[in-house]
């Protein structure tokens, strides 16, 4: 995304996706074509696929929300276009709120607590001590362990009676009964919360971490020099330098917390009494539980447009970064 | 001077001990999947009496699993270079018009729920026979690996010096030929890093698993796993010791391209 504005005169000599370079005759019409598509030969096979695979689902999704699209119809073939009845049924089947609720909580949660353990982390980790760098990369684990992997034995440490986190708070004395993380509605959001925190802080502090080292040494001497250390130095040179970053960290992680389907799925299903349901769940629920494909796609859709908002914003702040 | 050197090992006790925590349940993990009674609060906390009876049990159950795993992981791989490199290169090295909005696309298609993409693939794979089949995973899998490839292998061949490509073409090479020839040897690390990202995505790949198949009879080890959990679970041994085989690619994925996988984070989207 950068560097093509970047790149000055000598690239676009190659905007004719020949490499002959500057002050070569142009030897014949047909060959001139001949090189000008050729970029697009190496291009034709990703813009296949992506028209496939994400042009038509996102295309056939629009259509699929205004259609009684349900079991039926893969019997019978027949869709019956229903305008905004879909959209209408997912507004007052009651789950709908509960669902756009959680799914703001367990974003915003989730988020804060990944950031901000991230951060810290990240700042921590910028010393320089004996095995850091081991030390940082065994923090990527969780992050590249499938994640309903992750889920199972997660499901068994929050486990009620039998799990190690209860266990051991109970041998602390800090609580006096089990607490039923993943079987009381009131627990349940936090549990698969504290789960989702876990599987995001390698992805904060890779990405911190980076933006982190990036900041000149000079500015803290100089800091340093007007008695900024310490918390200050965090605050006055930290953290400004940081704020590209950051947003970028904060709206991929918005982004990809939107997505969240394995861990829910792994953990509770979206239970107890839907206290963990979110629109990514509750669209795989209407689809592919009560096969009503219609519905389904009118919750992806809906979805989808808050997923853009924040993607939008993302690229926005990419390119004024950038300073494209 | 000492309190310097004392000041540096008291950051390297605390950052094991940071680690440690952080990496408590990939360690209970493998601590419980050793024990034979791991069903209630007789497990301890160190394998003492350490036996493979899980494993045993996980490898006769999850096997067939683990197969059609590799092999969805394999073929996605393939896919995957095979329309991702192309295209890096392309929009590495040529600066055709729509090179941009091309990689705006690859951006936002990062940022497409799977569940999205499955809702409408369904219908579709149920009329051309793509449900419950090793193919049809691969191709929707590779929706997660393609963009990310495409713009992983981008950055890495931009730094590619133009002139040796000049002087392929000079020498009488196809561009074709050149990238066959020059572009993908000299990318042999970014390519390898990006096969080793898919293969991940892939094999833990489990929206499309769950969605995409209706049978038992192509099941991803992913499946294997859920299918312990969505039923109440009696023994915790075989559930563990399977997301302990599950998570082998990963651990040899952070022996193998440790410095790499950071690139991996950014998902090709930050530079």
């Amino acid at each position: 995304m950068t560097i093509v504005n970047r790149v000055p005169q000598a690239v676009n000599e190659f905007n004719g996706g020949s490499y002959a370079g500057a002050g070569r005759p142009p030897r014949s019409r047909r060959r001139a074509l001949r090189s000008a598509l050729t970029p697009w030969y190496f291009l034709a096979p990703v813009l296949a696929y992506l028209l496939l695979f994400f042009g038509y689902p996102i295309v056939k999704n629009v259509e699929m929300g205004f259609q009684d699209y349900s079991t039926s119809t893969f019997y019978t073939g027949v869709a019956p276009w229903v305008g905004f009845a879909n959209y209408s049924q997912v507004f007052h089947s009651g789950i709908f709120t509960t669902a756009l609720t959680n799914t703001a909580v367990f974003t915003i949660g989730s988020i804060t607590g990944q950031f901000v353990l991230g951060l810290a982390l990240a700042v921590f980790f910028k010393r320089k001590f004996p095995l850091n760098g081991v030390l940082r990369s065994l923090f990527l684990l969780p992050w590249l362990i499938p994640l309903i992997a992750s889920s199972a034995v997660w499901k068994w440490i929050l486990d009620q009676d039998s799990g190690v986190l209860n266990q051991t708070l109970l041998n602390l004395h800090l609580i006096h009964t089990p607490i039923p993380w993943l079987s009381s509605p009131s627990v349940a959001l936090l549990a698969v919360m504290i789960v989702n925190i876990w599987l995001g802080i390698p992805f904060n502090l890779t990405i911190l971490y980076s933006g982190l080292q990036a900041i000149p040494a000079e500015q803290y001497e100089a800091g340093a020099l007007d008695g900024a250390t310490g918390w200050k130095a965090f605050w006055y040179i930290t953290l400004p330098n940081l704020r590209p970053v950051i947003g970028i960290v904060l709206m991929l992680g918005v982004v990809y917390t939107l997505k969240v389907l394995d861990i829910i799925l792994g953990l509770t299903g979206g239970g107890p009494a839907n206290a963990t349901q979110t629109l990514a769940t509750e669209s795989y629920q209407q689809s592919f539980t009560q096969f009503q494909f219609g519905q389904g796609a009118a919750l992806s859709n809906i979805l989808i447009v808050i997923s853009l908002v924040f993607t939008m914003f993302y690229l926005r702040s990419q390119r004024a970064q950038t300073g494209a | 001077m000492k309190r310097t050197h004392l000041g540096k090992y008291l950051y390297t006790a605390l950052g094991i001990f940071f680690t440690a925590m952080m990496l408590f349940p990939v360690y209970w993990m493998v601590n419980a999947s050793l024990q034979s009674g791991a069903s209630a609060a007789n497990t301890s906390l160190v394998p003492d009496h350490p036996t493979v009876a899980a494993y045993s049990r996980a490898f006769s159950e999850q096997l067939g699993n683990l197969g059609t795993s590799l092999l969805i992981g394999l073929g996605t791989v393939a896919l995957t270079l095979v329309i991702a490199a192309p295209a890096a290169y392309s929009l590495a090295m040529f600066r055709v018009r729509g090179s941009r909005l091309i990689t705006v696309a690859l951006l936002i298609a990062q940022m497409i729920p799977g569940v999205v993409i499955a809702n409408s693939l369904y219908p579709a794979y149920a009329s051309l026979g793509l449900l419950n089949n090793i193919p049809g995973l691969v191709l929707a899998d590779a929706t997660t690996s393609v963009p990310f490839a495409v713009l992983i292998l981008r950055t890495f061949m931009e730094a590619i010096p133009l002139a040796l490509i000049e002087a392929a073409r000079i020498d009488g090479a196809s561009h074709f030929r050149a990238f066959i020839s020059v572009v993908l040897p000299i990318s042999r690390n970014a390519v390898i890093t990006a096969g080793l990202f898919s293969f991940l995505f892939a094999w833990s790949d489990f929206i499309f698993a769950l969605t995409l198949t209706t049978t038992n009879s192509v099941r991803p080890i992913t499946l294997g796993i859920y299918s312990y959990l969505s039923a109440a679970v009696q023994n915790w041994g075989p559930v563990l010791a399977t997301s302990v085989i599950a998570s082998v690619p990963a651990i040899i994925l952070l022996v193998l391209a440790q410095r790499r996988i950071a690139a991996g984070a950014f998902g090709g989207a930050v530079k």
